[in-house]
């Protein structure tokens, strides 16, 4: 982006006090795309659908809003930022791309995502980062401030999952204003008491890692998932990751190596490879 | 290891044979093996031999056959050969039996069952040969109503949901990357484009040197969602595939083994891990949750191309795929019970769902009573054999035949249903570079194009004999077929009359 001009547009998703509809809102992103926009902000989202689904520009969305379903899905390249909250399926299939949400993200986080890294502060649900795939140096990576739910990193193929459970609730400074880098005090940032990963953890992994801050409990771990010792190496992997989040959501770096992580892997990359046979029969 | 009987034997005629090798270089299963010290081949385990028929047919001498091992089994209604080995090898090894191909259990076949109608004296035939029956058919969402609108005195059709045209109503289905190698499924992609028609990429992505068939090509996303980029979401249509009709429910995967640097690179995943696919989407738990993907598809691909769904034909299939019209999809794909598979466990491949031509029948009569059956294309298929039963399953209801393992045939299959052991003989489903070579992608692309070619010509044959001149006038027609049959309730869920079932009188004739 720096070395390109900067081209930006403002999209209001609720013109004359209607909802856009997600198609009309998605054809305007399009269409500013096409008018040579690299820098879209799309105020006044209240759950629109797809935002940004498959456009593989690299550009950026700005949203100011709640958004909906399948943010980022199919996308390729596109750096988004949400000043609120995501629904279910964000970064469904992703490929390549940023998202950064200031706020919680809820089911299935990054289904199936092949590259790009998905950013969010708060909680999420269940089955975040399920069959998450990496192949050479597409390798994609989910981080979450907060915590999340059960079946965290199901099926996983690849790409890493980072859960850090930092609270991030006093640390709004003005909760009337979108939150954003700026609005958040970086010594009222917390660590959230108590789990913050449930049960299933890992549930038939073959590829990837998880990192946990802090302990997890023998029983949270799902079937062929397995803690093995948190390294110097696996400190070099995540330390970008780290960063780039601090970076984002203005937390001291102290503050997160402040707590050990656990590391979570496969037990093999073919868990399943003895549940068949194939003689003739 | 407790053994049991082989299923074959070898026979080589060593007055016939010329010792060239070629029958040990062309087994792949380890039966015949090559042996130097006495200089001729030997066959080394006929447990091994599969009957791929591989060196039978490469003995330049004729001297080789292959025969059912000459065993005489105690005699036993119940427990037969195929019982016993079953037991045998799920007691040594403890595992989930797996095969290849379609179901090859001996259910009733209800194609066989069905007879059609032709012309005779009160209205005439079409001779197909001198006159013009169109097989043209068109895959995608119907428009409940054209909306046209005048701009300054021309008129224009607005927005028409968008469709693709086949040249014929036959479509090859989804066998992946992976499953088949690389020179079959390159054949087949070269046949559905010279032919006009479509074939479905499977689940296992595209690669790179296939993107030049990809207005020829259904991309699948499936659970594992491997190789679904933005290059791939350029398909002519894409198709969401919750069910496969040889392994309704279950999911998939490719052993580590097959998974090479091809495979990994066309798929996205690392070299010699398991490409498991979830048994549901995981995204998917409800009609509503389907409706939110083909909505997300649709967006993703700008509403440029139609978007399906696939499912197996299961008990309840006609409300399952009145659901997914009402979720949106452009066509439904329905694979019966028959439908083959590149690896399926055994006790699911040959008991679960129900056969195509029921499952259709079904689906077309519950569609058109609820209304909606013009909005989509309905594409069907496992088993379908012939010509015949193509005309049958059209006429039963669907818009589109969908055929696998005809191609496959074509290429040189000879279904002994090895598929997952990726040891193919005859190159088609296995994923060793070495093997594909042994399917010669021109000649192999030839013979597809004849077979779908001369469907297509059997299906103008017989239209003209019916005094139908285009197929689309044929969907559906369950009036033209008879039944002829044991089982009066299956001609009843099938819409079909029963043979000689008069026209009562002050009736007229459809």
């Amino acid at each position: 982006m720096s070395l390109q001009e900067v081209k930006k547009i403002t999209i209001d998703a609720k013109p004359k006090g209607n909802n856009l509809h997600y198609k009309e809102l998605n054809k305007q992103i399009r269409d500013a795309l096409r008018d040579g926009h690299n820098w879209i902000v799309v105020e006044n989202v209240s759950g629109q659908r797809y935002i940004g689904a498959g456009i593989k520009e690299k550009v950026t969305i700005e949203i100011f809003g709640d958004v909906g379903l399948d943010l980022g899905a199919f996308s390729e390249g596109l750096t988004i930022i949400v000043h609120g909250n995501s629904e279910y399926l964000l970064g469904n299939t992703l490929n390549e791309g940023e998202l950064v949400v200031y706020g919680d993200s809820w089911d299935i986080t990054g289904m199936g995502a092949r590259g790009g890294r998905i950013f969010v502060m708060g909680n999420g649900g269940s089955r975040v980062g399920i069959h998450m795939k990496e192949f050479k140096d597409k390798k994609p990576a989910i981080i979450y401030g907060g915590k999340v739910k059960q079946y965290c990193g199901e099926y996983m193929a690849g790409g890493l999952i980072l859960v850090l459970g930092l609270n991030f609730k006093d640390a709004v400074i003005d909760t009337k204003k979108p939150i954003g880098r700026d609005n958040i005090d970086p010594l009222k940032v917390k660590d959230i008491e108590g789990e913050i990963v449930q049960s299933d953890l890992g549930g038939g992994m073959h590829g990837g890692a998880i990192y946990i801050r802090g302990e997890v409990p023998d029983e949270y771990l799902g079937v062929y998932a397995t803690k093995k010792g948190f390294t110097e190496e696996d400190k070099i992997i995540i330390t970008p990751i780290v960063e780039r989040f601090c970076e984002l959501f203005n937390v001291p770096p102290e503050l997160v190596w402040g707590k050990k992580f656990t590391k979570i892997v496969p037990v093999s990359h073919r868990p399943f490879g003895k549940q068949y046979v194939t003689t003739p029969i | 290891m407790l053994k049991t009987v082989p299923r074959f034997k070898v026979n080589i005629d060593y007055e016939k044979c010329i010792k060239c090798g070629r029958c040990s270089e062309n087994c792949t299963y380890g039966a015949i093996t090559f042996d130097r010290e006495q200089d001729k081949p030997l066959v080394k385990n006929n447990a091994n031999c599969v009957s791929c028929q591989r060196c039978v047919l490469f003995c330049p001498k004729e001297a080789i056959n292959i025969s059912q091992y000459p065993v005489t089994y105690a005699p036993h209604g119940t427990w037969m050969p195929y019982y016993i080995r079953a037991i045998n090898e799920q007691a040594e090894t403890g595992g989930v039996l797996l095969s290849g191909m379609g179901n090859d259990m001996s259910y009733p076949m209800v194609f066989d069952y069905l007879v059609w109608d032709a012309c005779q004296v009160t209205n005439p035939a079409i001779d197909a040969l001198r006159e013009p029956v169109e097989t043209r058919t068109y895959l995608g969402r119907k428009s409940k109503n054209l909306h046209i609108s005048e701009i300054e005195g021309k008129f224009e059709l607005e927005d028409l949901p968008p469709n693709v045209v086949l040249s014929t109503p036959i479509v090859i289905g989804h066998m992946s990357l992976g499953s088949i190698s690389y020179n079959a499924i390159t054949a087949m992609y070269r046949a559905v484009k010279e032919v006009g028609t479509l074939m479905g990429t499977g689940e296992g992505g595209l690669h790179r040197d296939h993107y030049q068939f990809r207005s020829n090509l259904i991309g699948e996303v499936a659970s594992g969602r491997f190789g679904v980029n933005s290059e791939y979401l350029e398909c002519a249509a894409l198709e969401i595939k919750i069910g496969q009709g040889a392994k309704p429910g279950h999911g998939g995967q490719l052993p580590g083994e097959k998974v090479n640097k091809l495979i990994s690179e066309t798929r996205g995943i690392p070299l010699g891990t398991d490409a498991l696919s979830p048994n549901p989407q995981h995204d998917i738990y409800s009609i509503e949750d389907l409706k939110t993907l083909i909505a997300a598809l649709h967006e993703a691909s700008e509403y440029k191309v139609p978007v399906g769904v696939k499912i197996a034909a299961v008990n309840n299939v006609a409300a399952i795929a009145s659901g997914i019209v009402r979720a949106g999809a452009d066509f439904i794909t329905i694979d019966g019970f028959r439908g083959g598979t590149g690896a399926a466990p055994r006790v699911i491949r040959d008991n679960a769902g129900i056969p195509i031509e029921l499952a259709v029948a079904a689906v077309d009569q519950h569609l058109t009573e609820e209304g909606i059956r013009h909005e989509v294309t309905i594409l069907a298929g496992g088993t379908l054999r012939s010509s015949s039963d193509l005309i049958k399953i059209i006429a039963l209801g669907a818009d589109v035949g969908m055929i696998a393992t005809a191609p496959l045939i074509a290429l040189g299959c000879k279904v002994c249903q090895q598929c997952p052991t990726g040891k193919c003989s005859w190159g088609i489903a296995t994923s060793d570079p070495i093997l594909a070579q042994r399917v010669d992608i021109e000649y192999g692309a030839r013979r597809v194009v004849n077979l779908l070619r001369a469907w297509t010509h059997d299906l103008e044959e017989v239209l003209g004999t019916m005094g139908i001149d285009a197929v689309e006038s044929f969907v559906g027609n369950r009036d033209r077929l008879r039944y002829l049959g044991p089982n009066p309730k299956e001609a009843e869920i099938l819409g079909v009359k029963h043979a000689g079932d008069r026209l009562k009188l002050g009736s007229c004739a459809s």
